[in-house]
């Protein structure tokens, strides 16, 4: 399986009902295999950070065995739109 | 502490692949018990590990010389709170350490926090925790008052 960063995007998108998603593949700055990704979606509404983030590392389980660093930021649309804002 | 996990490591080393929870197909030959008792002695160890001290590490160097970004900006973050006594584990010194809290935390990367015992997550969400004040709460939770809240304080 390769990943890539649209293979992340399509995953976070079906398995989280996604409504906007940034993957950033950050390898360059880092020794090997590294990304960051912004996830927006309405399941992370009334979770917990951990949880949200448990979330995301469930969808991407095979992923992030062969991923070396991993970034995220998950955020509920409501947020997202106050963060669009400031 | 190493060496008791360096030994029941080796006993894990050889049985890896049939201890990964996902190849798990409910059959449990009496070999592959044998090394899930000796896993489940690592988890026993890293149990009592992050019980022992309040604010627990696992990270990539040693607070003095963190070995990544992510774990020195832990490490910063900690220390801008005037959190400074904890307990920090190099999981470069020990690929069974690495590989062993991974599976513990159920949490791919390192580093990794643990506030009295509880996992809190890695740096993004203790930065996270940072920016919005949670983390000043959580310290005090634990008894610590944090030196951002003393400066402030000071400032007032």
């Amino acid at each position: 399986m390769a990943i890539t960063a649209d293979h992340i995007r399509d995953k976070l998108i079906k398995e989280l009902g996604a409504v906007h998603v940034d993957v950033e593949d950050t390898s360059p700055n880092r020794c090997a295999a590294s990304y960051k990704v912004l996830v927006v979606s309405s399941q992370f509404e009334g979770k917990q950070l951990l949880q949200r983030h448990r979330m995301v590392n469930t969808c991407l389980t095979e992923e992030l065995k062969e991923i070396h660093a991993f970034e995220q930021k998950t955020l509920t649309p409501e947020q997202w739109e106050k963060q669009k804002s400031q | 502490m190493n060496t008791l996990i360096r030994s029941t490591a080796s006993c894990l080393r050889s049985g890896v692949a049939v201890y990964l929870p996902r190849q798990a197909d409910g059959r449990v030959c009496s070999a592959s018990a044998r090394l899930l008792c000796a896993a489940a002695g690592v988890h026993k160890d890293l149990g009592e590990m992050v019980k022992k001290d309040k604010v627990v590490v696992f990270m990539k160097g040693t607070p003095a010389q963190p070995m990544c970004g992510f774990s020195n900006a832990v490490v910063q973050i900690l220390r801008m709170h005037g959190v400074d006594d904890y307990a920090a584990y190099n999981v470069l010194e020990d690929q069974d350490l690495r590989q062993g809290v991974k599976e513990f935390s159920n949490w791919p990367t390192i580093p990794q926090v643990y506030f009295n015992g509880e996992f809190v997550g890695g740096c993004d969400i203790l930065l996270q925790m940072h920016q919005n004040g949670d983390l000043v709460d959580e310290l005090k939770k634990l008894g610590i008052s944090s030196a951002l809240l003393d400066a402030e304080k000071e400032s007032k």
